[in-house]
């Protein structure tokens, strides 16, 4: 799916990256620890958090995110814009809680990584 | 061919929002120099882990990177209280960090298990009360 679905999926809106909104999402992650979302080397992954500091965007650029959506309404300050916007990661907040918008990305076909052993 | 590059870096203490500058700058740098991304990815992830663990648990540092034809090492070098057992830290899951840590985000204990995962040699050095050194190697992939 693209980042354009994931927006009307999760009823959600562009802060940064409408311009990115064709670019194909192939898996996603949803966690509020950073290390978690380090542990998952995927490409062309969108992460979910409940998170909302400069690290959350600093983590995606290292794992080469291609969207990030704040759940709970959650809303990034500037300096997480201004940074998300050079690195070319497509922002998106959504009312959803947690749960329910993997849940729904998931009824839609996206699907996370593997099990953990 | 011996041509090496090295890039220093200072980690600042205390900086939250400063932490992962070096590691961005580093992978920036790979990046424009055509690098494999899935080398890239590996050496920015494992710097990352270290860079903010310099930054959470130490007072930050300092990283050397040296970039040959075959590897990128990094060394991350820092005077924080040190690590009493090593094993111990190395678990998945095991973190002393506090709760402030953990409300921004990190303390998962994953961070050491990741540049473990990431990087193709590992080696911690650490002496309680003096600091911590940890060196990293990743083959590059062509
Ligand atoms: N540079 C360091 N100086 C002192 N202690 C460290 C250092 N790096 C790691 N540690 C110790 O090792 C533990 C495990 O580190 P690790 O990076 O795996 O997890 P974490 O930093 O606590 O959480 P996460 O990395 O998942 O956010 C830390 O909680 C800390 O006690
Ligand atoms: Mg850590």
């Amino acid at each position: 799916m693209t980042i354009e679905d994931i927006k009307e999926i999760l009823g959600a809106r562009f802060i940064v990256g409408d311009e990115w909104k064709n670019r194909e999402v192939h898996t996603a992650c949803g966690s509020d620890m950073m290390s978690d979302v380090l542990a998952f080397m995927k490409d062309q992954s969108v992460l979910l958090t409940g998170l909302c500091n400069l690290q959350v965007i600093r983590t995606a650029e290292m794992m080469d995110i291609v969207c990030i959506v704040f759940v709970r309404g959650k809303m990034p300050e500037d300096a997480m814009i201004e940074m998300a916007r050079e690195k070319e990661i497509a922002l998106l907040s959504t009312g959803h809680r947690m749960f329910s918008a993997c849940g729904l990305l998931y009824e839609k076909g996206l699907r996370g990584g593997p099990t953990y052993q | 061919m011996s041509d090496k590059i090295k890039v220093f870096y200072e980690v600042p203490a205390d900086d939250f929002t400063r932490a992962g500058e070096a590691s961005s700058n580093l992978k920036s740098m790979l990046k424009k120099m055509g690098m494999n991304p899935e080398t890239v990815r590996k050496v920015a992830i494992a710097m990352y882990e270290g860079e903010i663990n310099m930054v959470i648990h130490a007072s930050g540092g300092t990283i050397d990177v040296t970039v040959s034809q075959e590897e990128i090492e990094m060394v991350l070098k820092d005077q924080g209280p040190g690590i009493a057992d090593i094993e111990m830290a190395m678990r998945a899951g095991y973190s002393t960090a506090p709760d402030k840590v953990r409300s921004l985000g990190f303390g998962a204990g994953m961070g050491l298990p990741n540049m473990k995962k990431y990087s193709d040699e590992l080696k911690i050095e650490s002496q309680v009360g003096i600091g911590t050194t940890v060196t990293m190697k990743v083959k590059i992939q062509c």
